[in-house]
């Protein structure tokens, strides 16, 4: 099925979805609060069976944040990407790790790099950066500590001349 | 002690098996945490695992990585697009052509532009060259890791090979910057690929010799046939991809289901796990598919040195990359590790707004706690090695 398609049935089995024909890759915006039930939909409805989420990103817009996923189905081999969209001043979106195992780490992903709350998510820690990091560095108003543990994290003056000697 | 003893029978290991390992003290049920790695060797790189242990029995695994995280997706914002191919170079630096490829892909479906024939042509075979020499070291290490040292040394040799060829096309032997974005840094050397034809006359060989000195001997068989069943319910559940997917019996092969870059023009099976020794999905199969696989792609390389045909391979690189169409693109190809996503979005900007890389590396790891309890201490040795993962890849 067409992401077109898809969006059609969800919005005919009652979910409030919009279809957005962005170029080149279309989506389907779903509200926060009804995505769970798109996700339990997208995975259980035979005709759609989305088995496997191939990828889960955050991102830092200037007035909200979004989350993507990357849904692939192997039954019926299409694709389709969903977004939802948080507040800046309350980033939270529910999990749904209990629908697809591997977006348990791909949301500890998102958290660490991006800064946003997966509501529900049984392991709710950083993942590639240290634990005790402070901010989320792929947001654009980040700004890196100076220091980690007395390690100097901006650039140092190097030791090799700039002539190379 | 009824009690423990059947709660720690490892998945797929039957009780005549499990009875010779009786020597494992598991009466007292107290459980011990070790930590493997980040520095030991049968860990691939830094990865830690941290293991609760019932005597030698793993009761639970919880890996923890990072220790390698090189910030791709930060850097990738502050560097113009071009400009991120060495940065995408150094994420699976295995199998470095592949990264790149999946990144130039994605720039220019957001680009809207259609490279010819033989740039097609070209990277598909030095794509499959670096699978080769991917695969060479994964099989290679994997012997190591199990107390085989001769097979890595032939693989070893093999994968020189690669390297020399592909140090002659790009001046770089790991992290090539080759692949550029609407084509390639520069057409092929004089004789190029009478020494690819060479290079796949020595390899052919090469592959029934492995499967004599490691795939059919009867200890490294011991050892991993009924290891760490995935089950292709895991697989997909865990989003593994690759040919972890494919050892588990799940037919599923970007380059013949969703080709691209002229895929759709070669002959070749994907190969899938078939439970030769005791189940589909076992560290065995998941062996035994990559070599299958090198099959397959000096199948692939011999194709496109027939069909290489002429063309300029500068002719569609843009003169500039200082306005970009907004959009965003995902594009998904097969790396040697599995599906590499790569979700690009633009803002009209020289730079991107954001890079997600998606690797199928980071995803096996991630599915290690869903089939790796109740293994032994040295199973679980020969679980990681055979998911066969690149740090670099998993951390980015």
């Amino acid at each position: 099925m067409t992401p077109e398609q898809i969006s059609q049935q969800l919005a005919a089995d009652g979910l409030s979805v919009t279809y957005q024909d962005s170029s080149p890759d279309p989506h389907i915006l779903v509200p926060v609060e009804s995505l769970i039930d798109v996700a339990k939909m997208l995975k259980e409805d035979p005709d759609l069976s989305f088995d496997s989420l191939m990828c889960l990103s955050g991102l830092d817009w200037p007035e909200h944040f979004e989350v993507v996923y990357h849904l692939f189905s192997y039954k019926h081999r299409h694709r389709v990407t969903l977004k939802v969209h948080c507040s800046k001043d309350n980033p939270t979106v529910p999990t749904v790790s209990q629908i697809w195992p591997t977006a348990e780490w791909h949301e500890r992903e998102a958290f660490d790099l991006v800064g946003i709350k997966f509501d529900g998510h049984p392991d709710p820690r950083r993942i590639l950066l240290p634990e005790d990091w402070e901010g989320h560095p792929l947001r654009k108003d980040d700004q890196p500590p100076t220091h980690w543990h007395d390690i100097p994290l901006t650039p140092q003056p190097s030791i090799i001349a700039d002539d190379g000697n | 002690m009824m009690e423990t003893k059947e709660l720690n029978i490892p998945l797929g290991m039957t009780p005549e098996r499990w009875e010779k390992f009786n020597l494992v003290s598991r009466a007292s049920g107290e459980r011990m945490t070790l930590q493997m790695g980040p520095q030991h060797p049968a860990t691939h790189g830094v990865l830690r695992l941290e293991l609760e242990t019932d005597g030698e029995v793993v009761t639970k695994v919880t890996p923890y990585i990072g220790y390698l995280h090189r910030c791709f997706e930060k850097m990738a914002e502050s560097v113009t697009y071009p400009q991120i191919i060495p940065y995408a170079d150094r994420m699976d630096y295995l199998s470095s052509m592949n990264m790149e490829l999946g990144y130039v892909l994605a720039v220019e479906k957001l680009m809207g532009i259609e490279v010819n024939e033989r740039v097609q042509t070209l990277r598909v075979l030095v794509c499959e060259l670096n699978r080769i020499g991917s695969h060479c070291v994964a099989l290679g290490t994997y012997g190591l890791d199990l107390g085989a040292w001769t097979p890595l040394l032939y693989l070893f040799q093999a994968r020189e090979h690669i390297l020399d060829l592909l140090e002659e096309l790009s001046g770089a032997r790991m992290l090539f910057n080759y692949i550029r974005i609407g084509g390639l840094a520069n057409d092929l050397p004089n004789g190029w690929t009478d020494k690819v034809r060479e290079f796949c006359d020595f390899m052919a060989p090469k592959i029934p010799e492995l499967n004599d000195l490691l795939s059919y001997n009867k200890i490294f068989i011991e050892r991993t046939a009924n290891v760490g069943v995935m089950s292709p319910e895991v697989a997909i559940a865990y989003g593994v991809t690759g040919p972890n997917l494919r050892a588990s019996g799940v037919d599923w092969d970007m380059r013949r289901d969703a080709p691209y870059s002229g895929y759709e023009n070669y002959e070749f099976e994907p190969q899938l796990g078939r439970g030769e020794f005791g189940q589909v999905g076992d560290c065995w199969d998941r062996y035994i598919v990559r070599v299958r696989e090198m099959d397959e792609s000096l199948k692939i390389i011999r194709q496109a040195l027939d069909r290489l045909p002429d063309g300029d391979v500068k002719e569609k690189i843009p003169r500039s990359f200082g306005k970009m169409p907004v959009g965003e693109v995902y594009i998904s190809t097969e790396a040697p590790r599995g599906e590499l996503g790569i979700y690009l979005v633009s803002d009209g900007t020289n730079k991107p707004y954001r890079v997600k890389a998606r690797s199928g590396a980071y995803c096996a790891v991630s599915a290690l706690p869903a089939f790796s309890v109740g293994v032994l201490i040295a199973d679980l040795v020969a679980i990681v090695a055979s998911i066969d993962i690149v740090l670099g890849e998993v951390d980015r």
